[in-house]
């Protein structure tokens, strides 16, 4: 590694109103190295690398890139001096080629890419065919394409935002052999994440940030996962408490679900079958887009599906009934959306509460609603799972993403539901609200609830469910004890149902 | 070059006082728009906006033209809170005029307490029913409520013109396409003795009060909003779009035909192929100034029946073509839009070549 700095970042501030997103943010970045830049929600990384990207614009504070000034402007200032990124959400046009699509990107270029492309995949080690339509391949072949994109313009340092969180443990293995070798060549990679297995396998530093200001600089392969998490959330992390309960009978059981998906790219459920049991926290895997939508609209009741008989509780059947239904006979659901399928971000935290709460709450008498419970029932919901917000009167939509996870998971958690379906609970949560959220999941269940957890963070499922079964291409695989399955085994039911996927997609 | 950004946060306050904005604005352009026609823009505006109000009488046209205006646009904003587009509201209201005046000259000459109510009651499912179309024709086919709706208002006024002409006209009428003059029993009782301001009015308050109601404290009207603000979540609560849609345009349509009947038993007395008097189209107008919110409907209801009147008396003071009402209502609603774009967005201005 070669001594001076290839980026170089001296007190880099960058207020907005009421809040310091970053404070004095110094840190540099060698020269071929893979840099971690690490933090919880709301730390600050994003409007750092949007800096860093030409995005945003710095209050004040310097940024040197090999020696010199590097004051961008916009993201093409960024690019003309070698630096890309790789965005966390694809920015691909589905219905255009792989060439079409790289051809954009490119500003100034009318030759044929075709070409370019395959040598630059084969010396990565992968291969992308240029003709291919984006709508059809996966999403770690579509992340490739963004990475070749990047790399065709010759860059010095590439930032990649949160890379993993849309693959399998497999395709994260190939990711990180692409990485490693881009390294090799004296590329540096700034790289953005809160997963910190992943940080301590690659990268060769990392710097934390806390609450918008540098708190650590340290080797990740030096520290423990554990060591690193405290030092993003600045304290003690307290692992899940499980304790011992006793399995008790039946309370959802899935007997052969079938749905036939109604959306454009939907996956229909074939044969979904499980059973969870009163205490038990069953978790299910799977990489998005393999039905998990289309599996908690069925839950949820919100599409019809082909016999009741299909969904039981405690025994009775269900699945003939509406959302209304399922929940005056003791179910309740946190869908993966939070704004505007979960909460209506418009209306505030007290009406809120009436979205599920009406028929178990009784926030109604004779068709009139009872708000004076509903702001009580809001209030409960706020203080007991620690919402941060000025008050129950505010806007669902103003709450940050963690605070209204933790809201609405709060609310159906509260109404003591006997099972509870739960999609992605903590999903762009920071992991102090996940460790709250992880909790009361627990709690419920050592209460003698029935929970399903319908989750793409494996650490999450392995950390809190009873037992796991993995979603893949609409099939449930057979579920097996948390205690006995590996995260190995997950990724290959995972990948399988992937591979199957394959020949279909190509055909299209 | 410049760019619409949304705001982040909206300001309540702003978006109530919007309406007050854009009659400001509309007083001024109307102002220019007068000097441009070589009036005294000082005048011509008394004359519109205060005019009407410094006399017993004008007060008493302002009652009547607002009655229909307010209860119109009440049904219709319970619709637009859920997206459900009710644009025909008056083809409702001929047809609500047309059911309860059969009532009134089928029982010609008799009567009694009980013809008014009936006639009431029947307009309404009158109207009810010409709404009950779309909704039918949205909830089994999608068909959209918008185009049914509104093309419905063109053969409602077509069967009008048929029945004047056929069943419904008067036989002492020298063959005018008219119907009788209503029997006594069959007119609304004056709310203000010797004035056409009729106990209509009270019923249109009355409906703004229950809408408001409904929408702040009925399980309906908690459905309506969720429904409005986030379908994916009506959809997770549970609440049944078909029912929402079938409920907005029965009650919008009712509404629309209750103004109809009033408008027929009131101050016109019989039924005329000049019932159709834009109040339906005009209603849409009245509803999103009033913020689609019923208390504000009767002040926005209040204000464009003054510039239907004012635009009457502009017309016999100053030599103002009739046009003057259309435009003011024309100025009203295009302001109303500007300022609420920005209140909703702020404007950035662009250099030349920036990305983001």
């Amino acid at each position: 590694m070669a001594d001076a700095p290839l980026l170089d970042i001296q007190g880099l501030t960058r207020t907005f109103p009421g809040v310091i997103a970053n404070d004095k943010v110094s840190f540099s970045v060698g020269k071929g190295e893979i840099h971690a830049l690490l933090g919880e929600n709301g730390a600050g990384k994003s409007t750092l690398v949007k800096m860093i990207y030409g995005v945003m614009r710095p209050d004040s504070g310097t940024m040197t890139l090999d020696g010199e000034m590097y004051t961008p402007h916009k993201p093409s200032d960024a690019r003309a001096r070698g630096i890309g990124m790789v965005f966390q959400h694809f920015t691909l046009f589905e219905g255009l080629s792989v060439a079409d699509n790289v051809a954009l990107g490119m500003t100034g270029t009318g030759r044929n890419l075709t070409k370019d492309i395959v040598a630059l995949a084969a010396a990565y080690g992968f291969t992308v065919d240029p003709h291919r339509l984006v709508g059809t391949l996966s999403v770690g072949e579509r992340q490739r394409v963004e990475i070749i994109r990047v790399l065709l313009q010759k860059p010095r340092l590439i930032i990649m935002d949160e890379p993993t969180s849309v693959l399998t443990p497999q395709e994260v293995d190939v990711l990180f052999r692409t990485l490693r070798r881009i390294k090799s060549e004296g590329v540096s990679i700034l790289y953005i994440s809160h997963k910190l297995e992943e940080i301590r396998a690659l990268c060769d530093r990392a710097t934390i940030l806390r609450a918008g200001k540098v708190v650590a600089s340290c080797d990740p392969r030096q520290e423990t996962a554990k060591g690193l998490a405290e030092m993003m959330i600045g304290g003690l992390l307290k692992p899940p408490e499980r304790a011992k309960t006793a399995v008790g009978q039946v309370r959802l059981l899935l007997d052969g679900l079938q749905l036939k998906s109604d959306r454009p790219f939907g996956i229909d459920l074939k044969d979904v079958s499980l059973a969870v049991c009163a205490g038990e926290i069953f978790g299910i895997a799977g990489v998005a887009g393999n039905g998990q939508i289309e599996l908690m609209e069925a839950l949820i009741g919100e599409t019809p599906i082909a016999s009741p008989e299909q969904i039981k509780l405690d025994g009775h059947p269900v699945g003939g009934f509406g959302p209304q239904q399922r929940r005056q006979r003791g179910m309740s659901f946190v869908p993966e959306e939070r704004l505007g399928h979960a909460a209506v971000p418009s209306m505030s935290l007290s009406d809120n509460t009436l979205l599920s709460g009406i028929e178990r709450k009784q926030l109604a008498r004779g068709g009139f609603l009872n708000l004076d419970a509903a702001t009580a029932f809001a209030g409960e919901v706020v203080e007991r799972f620690g919402v941060k917000t000025a008050g129950v009167a505010k806007a669902a939509g103003s709450l940050s993403g963690g605070n209204l996870q933790k809201f609405v998971v709060g609310r159906e958690v509260l109404q003591a539901p006997k099972v509870l379906v739960v999609s992605q609970p903590t999903w762009g949560v920071d992991a102090g609200a996940a460790a709250a959220i992880h909790q009361s999941l627990i709690d419920l269940a050592a209460a003698g609830s029935a929970v399903l957890v319908i989750s793409q963070d494996l650490d999450e499922l392995l950390a809190i469910s009873t037992q796991i079964a993995v979603i893949a291409n609409g099939q449930l695989s057979s579920a097996r004890p948390a205690g006995e399955i590996t995260v190995e085994e997950i990724g290959r039911s995972m990948g399988g149902a992937a591979q199957a996927n394959a020949p279909a997609l190509a055909g299209v | 070059m410049f760019r619409l950004e949304p705001r982040k946060e909206l300001s309540r306050k702003m978006f109530y006082l919007t309406p007050l904005l854009a009659l400001a604005l509309t007083l001024v352009a109307g102002g220019i728009m007068f000097i441009a026609l070589g009036k005294d823009p000082f005048t011509a505006l008394y004359t519109i906006f205060i005019g009407p109000l410094t006399t017993f009488r004008g007060f008493a046209e302002l009652l009547v033209k607002a009655t229909p205006l307010i209860l119109i646009a009440v049904g219709l904003a319970l619709g637009f809170r859920a997206n459900v587009w009710n644009i025909g509201a008056e083809g409702q209201y001929v047809i609500g005029a047309l059911a309860g005046g059969s009532v009134a000259l089928a029982a010609y000459p008799g009567g009694g307490y009980w013809l008014l109510p009936l006639m009431c009651v029947v307009g309404a499912a009158g109207g009810a029913a010409w709404a009950a179309i779309p909704a039918l024709l949205k909830t089994r086919f999608n068909a959209n409520e918008i185009l049914v709706s509104l093309m419905l208002t063109y053969v409602a006024i077509l069967l009008l013109s048929v029945l004047v002409d056929g069943p419904l006209r008067d036989p002492e009428g020298l063959n005018f396409p008219e119907s009788r003059l209503f029997q006594n029993a069959a007119r609304m009782p004056a709310l203000i003795p010797h004035t056409r301001a009729h106990i209509g009015f009270i019923a249109a308050i009355l409906a703004a009060l229950l809408a408001q109601l409904a929408l702040a404290r009925h399980v309906i009207g908690y459905q309506i909003r969720v429904i409005g603000a986030a379908p994916a979540a009506a959809r997770f609560a549970g609440f049944s779009e078909t029912r929402i849609v079938w409920t907005c345009l029965l009650v919008s349509g009712a509404l629309a035909g209750l103004a109809g009947l009033f408008e027929a038993a009131g101050p016109v007395g019989q039924i005329v192929p000049q019932l159709p008097n834009n109040y339906g189209f005009t209603a849409i107008i009245v509803a999103f100034l009033g913020r689609l919110h019923p208390l504000g409907i009767i002040a926005s209801g209040l204000l464009m029946a003054l510039t239907y009147i004012g635009g009457d008396a502009a017309q016999v003071a100053l030599g103002l073509p009739s046009a003057v009402k259309s435009v003011f209502q024309g100025f009203l609603l295009f302001f109303l839009l500007a300022v609420d774009v920005l209140v909703t967005y702020r404007i950035r201005w662009m250099r030349r070549g920036m990305v983001l």
